[in-house]
């Protein structure tokens, strides 16, 4: 089991540093820094723009697999290098992280919490009007994409404040800058904040749980197990529970490694619209200025947190279901 | 002849006017049973004629400018409004429909067919091209797609769309082809597939022609749904402007114009968005009802 398990990780931390180089060669091949300084008025002299982009080590006339060695070189020191605008990528992402790594887990625990609940619950009364409706719910929320989805509760949240005369919902940033006030008012202020990003981008994470977790919990409810502990004289409600939701739950955490990946593209897309400062915000920056040395970086905690999330699930996997412990 | 000869043709005949119920003919009777997949037929359909044939009713072109009409509510002159540009929200929706239906078609097929292709050689051969192929298809997983598409971005300016939809079908297979892998390689060790080997027939031959056609409900499927992830997937990609490039539009680049004046000019960003998840719904639909009319086991009203 051991060497199993160590076997797996030697193989993730290579597929991370092959992603990441990757994503370097890539971002360092296609994207241009140098049009930063170019075309502006008065022009910048040849031999200056040259120094500062080698002392970025972002220089196009710089052989790629040079600024490769170079960057690979100060990442294997914990140094992922500077952005364009001089700062360290490495101090900026880490106080981006935070904005980002906050924003996920809420999202992801109402999120699938919400998903597991809604679906079990429309499985247990199948073709229920609560079943029709989640499903109904759950086919149309599929349909629209974040980008679509976030905008349209602005819209929508406007509207509300509108109707209602009052700034409920707070549609840009994570907290008011400068505010005033004890901890009510600051933890106030960040609800009202947070409700509508949360919202953005669980609904579509509950939508998916909600289809899949009713599928699975259909399957399970026809089994005899489940006739066995009712048998046996368990409340109906404890046999649903004990045995047929954990059961259920297992494919469940195993689909959760694959639905990490487009959590993070939806993260990106919700912090962009809301004015979030995180890091899903800074790689759509990146992309516009031409910063590859973020881009990079960006890609590397990427993969990292999609492999994370897939060795999560193994756990989570193992834990549920004592027949993966034994084996 | 003999009479005997005469009866059997006639006996054949008679056989050949029952149409065996062919298994295209029972899964296209079980899906248009579904009330589910005749909806979703229906709108895709509806979606499919309002792309390609509605901007031949219209009064004006995608590039048209109307320079006495700024950001003017639907009228008789422009059905759906304009836009800040002066633009028909008519034409250049439609325009945009065009383009994300047509990227996510192809997107999908070409990463469908990936899928098959990958899948199978590597569950057929095992050994090496199994450990590369599936070394490459988890390095593929991690990859962070959205990013690589966005700095790719410029390459898909001046009408280089086509690329664009090659390298978004790249994005679009990697969990499929696991899956194939897997029914490949239970697949192989049946019994029609033993005897073609047997017979002599050539391992590339025995995939294209025995192995990937007996998985074409799984890919049927798959095509399906992957259609409105590819759609999904250029809308928030040109939302960003990394998608499709200008002059030319998408869903995603009007939805993104549309979300900025969409508080005082709901015309600019309803029109956009409703289409988008009006198709984008039928297509799900559509896939999900033909999941259930492959799938022998599942449960359908009525019987």
């Amino acid at each position: 089991m051991a060497g199993f398990l160590l076997r797996r990780l030697l193989n993730y931390l290579v597929l991370i540093v092959v992603a990441t180089s990757l994503a370097y060669m890539l971002a360092a091949g296609a994207l241009d820094p140098r049009s930063n300084y170019e075309g502006r008025n008065p022009p910048i002299p040849q031999a200056v723009i040259d120094a500062r982009l080698t002392e970025l080590n972002l220089n196009d006339r710089t052989p790629l697999f040079d600024r490769y060695l170079t960057w690979a070189g100060g990442v294997v020191h914990g140094d992922f290098g500077k952005t364009v605008a001089g700062g360290s990528v490495g101090e900026d992402l880490g106080r981006r992280a935070g904005v980002t790594l906050r924003l996920i887990t809420i999202g992801l625990i109402l999120g699938s919490v919400t998903g597991v609940f809604v679906g079990a619950y429309a499985a247990v009364k199948q073709y229920g009007v609560f079943d029709r409706l989640s499903t109904g719910a759950s086919f149309v929320v599929l349909a629209v994409p974040t980008v679509v989805l976030a905008n349209i509760l602005i819209i929508a949240g406007v509207w509300f404040n509108g109707l209602v005369g009052a700034q409920v919902f707070l549609v840009s940033g994570e907290a008011t800058p400068g505010l005033q006030g004890g901890f009510a008012t600051q933890a106030a202020d960040r609800l009202q904040h947070l409700i509508l990003p949360t919202l953005s981008l669980s609904l579509g994470l509950i939508a998916v749980y909600s289809r899949y977790q009713r599928n699975m919990m259909l399957d399970v409810l026809g089994a005899d197990f489940i006739r066995t502990a009712m048998a046996k004289g368990l409340r109906r409600r404890t046999a649903l529970t004990r045995h047929a939701l954990r059961t259920a739950l297992i494919p469940a955490v195993t689909y959760f490694a694959f639905t990490f990946g487009s959590l993070l593209v939806g993260t990106t897309f919700t912090e962009k619209i809301f004015g979030w400062h995180g890091m899903g915000e800074q790689l759509v920056n990146s992309i516009s200025t031409n910063d590859v040395n973020t881009v990079a970086a960006i890609s590397c905690f990427a993969a990292f947190a999609v492999l994370a999330a897939s060795l999560a699930s193994d756990v989570l996997h193992a834990v549920l279901d004592p027949r993966v412990r034994v084996g | 002849m003999t009479i005997s000869d005469e009866e059997l043709a006639e006996q054949r005949a008679g056989i050949d006017r029952i149409k065996a119920p062919s298994r295209l003919r029972v899964v296209a009777g079980r899906f248009s049973r579904s009330v589910q997949g005749r909806i979703g037929f229906a709108l895709l359909a509806l979606m499919f004629l309002l792309a390609f044939a509605g901007p031949y009713l219209g009064r004006w072109t995608y590039t048209d400018k109307d320079f006495m009409a700024f950001l003017q509510p639907p009228s008789a002159e422009h059905w759906w409004g304009t836009l800040q540009t002066g633009a028909d929200v008519y034409a250049v929706t439609l325009r945009g429909m065009q383009k994300s239906l047509i990227v996510g078609l192809l997107a999908a097929v070409i990463g469908t067919t990936l899928a098959a292709v990958v899948g199978a050689f590597a569950g057929y051969f095992m050994g090496w091209a199994d450990r590369s192929l599936t070394w490459i298809t988890d390095l593929m997983l991690v990859l962070p797609a959205f990013l690589i598409l966005a700095i790719m971005s410029p390459l898909f300016a001046e009408g280089q769309w086509p690329l664009f939809v090659l390298v978004l079908a790249l994005f679009l297979w990697m969990v499929t082809s696991k899956i194939v892998r897997s029914m490949t390689i239970s697949l192989k060790e049946r019994e029609f597939i033993q005897a073609a080997r047997f017979m002599g027939v050539s391992p590339v031959r025995i995939i294209f022609r025995h192995v990937i056609p007996n998985m074409s409900s799984l890919l049927a499927v798959d095509a399906t749904l992957n259609v409105s992830a590819a759609i999904l997937t250029e809308t928030s990609l040109s939302y960003f402007g990394f998608g499709i490039q200008p002059p030319d539009v998408s869903l995603g680049s009007l939805i993104a114009d549309g979300a900025k004046t969409a508080v005082y000019a709901p015309w600019t960003f309803w029109f956009c968005a409703g289409l988008l998840i009006v198709t984008v719904l039928a297509v799900n639909l559509v896939g999900d009802s033909l999941r259930d009319a492959f799938d022998p086991t599942a449960k359908r009203a009525g019987q």
